[in-house]
């Protein structure tokens, strides 16, 4: 079926499937006019009711963001009302109606364009997207100038087909019923994708030219789980996603049915299932999904969500507002993981930024950073369910240097009779070969392991996963990949520290019959994987994964253990499962 | 009139969150207040303007207050850059 030229491939941003009609949501450019007026009064008295219904709009759109992104991303909205009431702006605009009389739309475009061509020479993104909030503000006011209603007539039950979405449109689309998101630019932690995730919606991003091949009401297909959207979709292709989309409501049924009961083999291996958290916002749907805790919380995020470094009480309250949430369950708490491909919020250009500073380099060498969130995450360890964890770990004495600073933090929080769990659980990352070939002497220092399975693979294959000209050579299961797995399990199992995976493989339906089989028995995937991964591991007989460890283990190619685990998961899972994916 | 310089000190430099605070701070004292930076001279009072200052880390601003209350502006605004806009 991926023949057929209707078919448009981008990222899959969020999981699902759905039929509807297209809705193109444009920010058409207003016309401005810049006609003389006669009547000044009349011009100014229009402005001010045109400032007074933005600002009536914003306050509305606030008070919903803060329900739904929470108050740390409805900050945008705050500035952008102040704006509204920017007594320099105002009065110049004011004082250019009276004195060049013309059309206040005219004054209100020439006046703001003024601050935002300054910011968009800016060489900083930051700077750029900021223009890109002041262009929204300006818009609004001229709408309302021209007393236009500024939502569209979105209706309900369609899939909304934009170029960019703001944060603005998609708190105002999370009021009525959108079946999908299909957006030109944007990748996984764009807002659309984001937004998409937390409320259960499928997307598709990042598909370049999505709103020149798809036109209004055209009907389209929306599939979120391998990132297609089809135009216009013939017989064939209708009757394919409606099967599709019955075996998924009746499978979403199935899990429905086993969310309450365990990760349990058909001989009776109970396997742990945690979730792996991104943003807070997703929480409702880990505790929904039925995780057993957090395996692994990515703190790198607050930097997005704050655009700074946080400082230690905005940590802490999000920290402990997740282990109140996850409470009995265990949150796993990763130390943040900057640098490298990941965000960095100073400017700093590394020929190799993947073998550089990164993940606890760069906290070591911050140590005031590193002790704010030490601090943070002590503080938040009072109901005793936070575990800590240190990532890019290479060498023994990162993790010493790390212990230090941690006791440093305890003994500072004692002298201020601040209260935190005393023996909280110290874990690393593996995922750099070097620290995979030394479990027993890590063993010696810390709680926990986990592993790492992206940076694993790239740091062994010496492959950038990010450059396409080598993506053939990343391979997941290269023998020596499948090999190092099974020492670190085992080598844990031997010095009785817990191993758990927290990367991409660990997600991976076919990957996973292997991994349980090396023995690994804690997976931390998105939580949204967890009922489908659970049903797989329901369906699976424990002696027969590890026969196929066991002959994964001897094959010398990639290519012939690729094959083993397919062959696998094609004779062993359920038909109804495998066609899903 | 008093005339400070203040340098940026905090990481995300000179971004939304403290530009808002900047305005709010100036907003309750009657004294014009300016931020000047590379031939740019804003109204400290206008948020707008406080947001077109790309200022980023380690960049320099001279900051004038003039104003009957313009000492204890000074000291309060000139106070919050030097605490890195609270993100130290």
């Amino acid at each position: 079926m991926n023949t057929k030229t209707n078919i448009l491939k981008g990222i899959a941003a969020a999981p699902g499937i759905a039929i509807a009609e297209a809705f193109l949501y444009k920010k058409e450019k207003e016309e401005i006019s810049s006609d003389v007026i006669s009547d000044v009064d009349d011009a100014l008295v229009n402005l001010d009711n045109a400032l007074a219904q933005s600002k009536k709009e914003l306050r509305k759109i606030f008070s919903l963001a803060v329900d739904k992104l929470g108050e740390k991303r409805a900050a945008i909205f705050e500035a952008q009302i102040m704006i509204l009431d920017d007594p320099v702006l105002i009065s110049s605009i004011k004082d250019r109606i009276s004195s060049e009389k013309r059309l206040p739309e005219y004054i209100v475009e020439d006046e703001i364009s003024k601050y935002t061509s300054i910011m968009s020479l800016s060489h900083e993104v930051y700077m750029k997207e900021r223009s890109h909030d002041i262009e929204d503000i300006k818009n609004r006011i001229i709408k309302n100038l021209k007393k236009k209603k500024w939502t569209s007539k979105i209706s309900d039950d369609v899939i909304v087909v934009t170029s960019n979405i703001s944060p603005s449109d998609t708190v105002l689309f999370s009021r009525v019923n959108v079946k999908g998101y299909v957006t030109d630019f944007g990748g996984l932690t764009s807002h659309a994708a984001i937004v998409a995730r937390s409320l259960n919606i499928p997307a598709v991003v990042g598909l370049h030219d999505a709103t020149n091949k798809i036109n209004e009401r055209d009907k389209i297909i929306i599939d979120g789980f391998h990132g297609l959207v089809i135009i216009n979709p013939d017989n064939e292709q209708l009757q394919e996603y409606h099967e599709r989309i019955k075996r998924l409501s009746k499978y979403d049924e199935e899990l429905y049915k086993i969310r309450e009961l365990p990760a349990l083999t058909t001989d009776g291996k109970e396997i742990e299932m945690l979730a792996n958290l991104d943003v807070s916002d997703e929480m409702s749907f880990i505790i929904h999904n039925c995780a057993k805790g957090i395996g692994l919380v990515r703190t790198e995020q607050l930097f997005e969500e704050y655009e700074e470094f946080p400082d230690e009480e905005r940590q802490y309250e999000v920290y402990s507002k997740i282990a109140e949430q996850v409470y009995p369950g265990i949150v796993t708490i990763r130390a943040f993981d900057i640098g490298g491909d990941k965000v960095l919020p100073v400017d700093l250009h590394e020929p190799n930024p993947m073998l550089g500073w990164r993940g606890i380099r760069l906290l070591l060498d911050n140590p005031h950073l590193f002790k704010t969130q030490i601090r943070a995450v002590l503080r938040a360890s009072t109901h005793k369910n936070v575990k800590f964890m240190l990532p890019m770990i290479a060498s023994l004495n990162e993790v010493q240097d790390s212990k230090k600073l941690i006791d440093e933090c305890k003994k500072e929080l004692h002298q201020e009779n601040k209260r935190y769990d005393k023996n909280i659980s110290l874990g690393i990352m593996i995922e750099v070969p070097s620290a995979a070939l030394m479990i027993k002497e890590f063993s010696e220092e810390i709680d926990f392991l986990s592993i790492g399975t992206n940076d694993l693979i790239q740091y062994m294959l010496a492959v950038d996963r990010g450059n396409d000209i080598v993506s053939k050579q990343y391979q997941e299961f290269h023998p020596s990949v499948v090999r190092t797995i099974q020492y670190i399990i085992s080598e844990g199992k031997k010095y009785n520290t817990n191993v758990s995976m927290c990367g991409e493989m660990a997600a991976d339906p076919f990957a996973v019959p292997l991994l349980l089989g090396l023995g690994l028995e804690t997976l931390s995937v998105s939580a949204s994987a967890i009922p489908s991964l659970k049903k797989i591991i329901r369906s699976l007989n424990y002696a027969d994964l590890i026969k196929l460890a066991e002959d994964c283990l001897k094959l010398k190619t990639e290519y012939e253990i690729n094959k083993s685990i397919h062959e696998f998961f094609n004779n062993k899972i359920q038909d109804q499962i495998k066609n899903l994916y | 009139m008093i005339e400070k310089k203040v340098k940026i000190v905090n990481n995300a430099g000179l971004h939304t969150r403290p530009a808002a605070t900047i305005v709010k701070l100036a907003a309750k004292y009657k004294s014009d207040f300016f931020l000047n930076k590379d031939g740019l001279h804003i109204n400290g009072k206008s948020i707008i303007g406080v947001m077109t200052l790309a200022a980023e880390k380690g960049s320099e601003i001279v900051l004038t207050f003039d104003g009957a209350d313009e000492e204890q502006a000074a000291q309060e605004i000139v106070d919050y850059f030097n605490r890195g806009f609270d993100e130290m």
